[in-house]
């Protein structure tokens, strides 16, 4: 086996914990919208996206339609977009062999992964994937047969979660001052667009943020 | 139906968007430029993700309990923490704070 899918897996683990709670959360709020147990863990094991699958839910809990909810889902996507095009470079392969490995990225993994050069460690990526697509699914199994116990989600604390968990892979990000002034700058394109905008464009916007890096 | 649809819709477009950018810019020698520009996109994006599920309340602009357990958690990430011991602290913060409230 590769060493550093090894290593990936083993960095992966504390996200793969935090996805576990945030999954669970899921689940609930899944069975809360209409959900059977089963659909929201099959939601789970074939979207694996956590943005998206909140983001979808919170247009179906809100009375909209599929496809508001897809476009939803798939805006929060974006950044994936991003994260793919800047990893390109970094897998070998055809098309295929390329499509196929794209999708082993979440945010977590393509952070941990970028080697902050431009280029990407894709074993490590698969690895600190691995962990988190099972707690994913794992928590999402708990989540819809077991939130009946848990009661409201939003009592527990449980949306603390989700800002935390990426604010987790942001401070790794933040050692030189020139991610900091992007980071800074993203965040406040993003929150300057929340209230005319549908959910997930003002987080695709903020990457305009990234074309910082053209200066030297 | 309406939940079958949004589950099979969500996973097509999730794996195309994650297919896209390998499948079109794969096999190319990036410019230098384009390497930096991408090395700021998880900076730029993170932090969008953090503000806007941590100050928003659907489309408003909004602070809440929520957002003084992420400062916590935050204040604990930068001290070097782990990520699932901040998640803990966010948490119990968070729900310590509403259960006042």
């Amino acid at each position: 086996m590769q060493p550093s899918f090894v290593a990936g897996i083993r960095l992966g683990i504390p996200y793969a914990v935090v996805g576990f709670v945030l999954s669970v959360s899921f689940g609930v709020l899944a069975r809360q919208a209409g959900f059977s147990p089963f659909q929201a863990i099959l939601t789970a094991a074939i979207v694996f996206a956590g943005s998206a699958q909140f983001a979808g839910l919170a247009v179906l809990a809100s009375g909209g339609t599929a496809a508001a909810a897809i476009a939803a889902g798939t805006l929060m996507n974006g950044r994936f977009l991003a994260m793919g095009t800047a990893l390109a470079p970094s897998l070998p392969g055809g098309p295929l062999k390329r499509a196929a490995q794209g999708q082993t990225v979440v945010d977590a993994s393509w952070a941990l992964a970028s080697r902050g050069d431009g280029t990407f460690d894709r074993w490590l990526l698969f690895g600190t994937t691995a962990p988190q697509y099972v707690t994913w699914v794992l928590g999402t199994v708990v989540g819809a047969f077991g939130g009946e116990l848990l009661g409201d989600t939003d009592r527990l604390g449980l949306d603390a979660v989700f800002p935390t968990f990426f604010l987790g892979i942001l401070v790794a990000e933040l050692r030189e001052p020139r991610s900091r002034f992007v980071a800074i700058c993203g965040a406040m394109i993003a929150l300057a667009l929340v209230p005319f905008t549908p959910p997930g464009v003002p987080i695709l916007a903020a990457s305009v943020a990234a074309l910082l890096g053209l200066r030297r | 139906m309406t939940i079958w649809l949004t589950i099979i819709g969500l996973a097509v477009t999730t794996a195309l968007v994650k297919a896209a950018g390998p499948v079109v810019f794969g096999g190319r020698t990036p410019h230098p430029a384009f390497l930096r520009v991408v090395a700021m996109m998880a900076p730029a994006l993170l932090a969008a993700l953090v503000v806007t599920s941590a100050l928003t309340d659907g489309r408003q602009l909004g602070v809440g309990a929520d957002t003084v357990g992420v400062l916590v958690g935050g204040v604990l990430l930068w001290r070097g923490r782990s990520v699932v011991l901040a998640v803990v602290v966010a948490v119990a913060v968070t729900a310590a704070l509403r259960a006042l409230m």
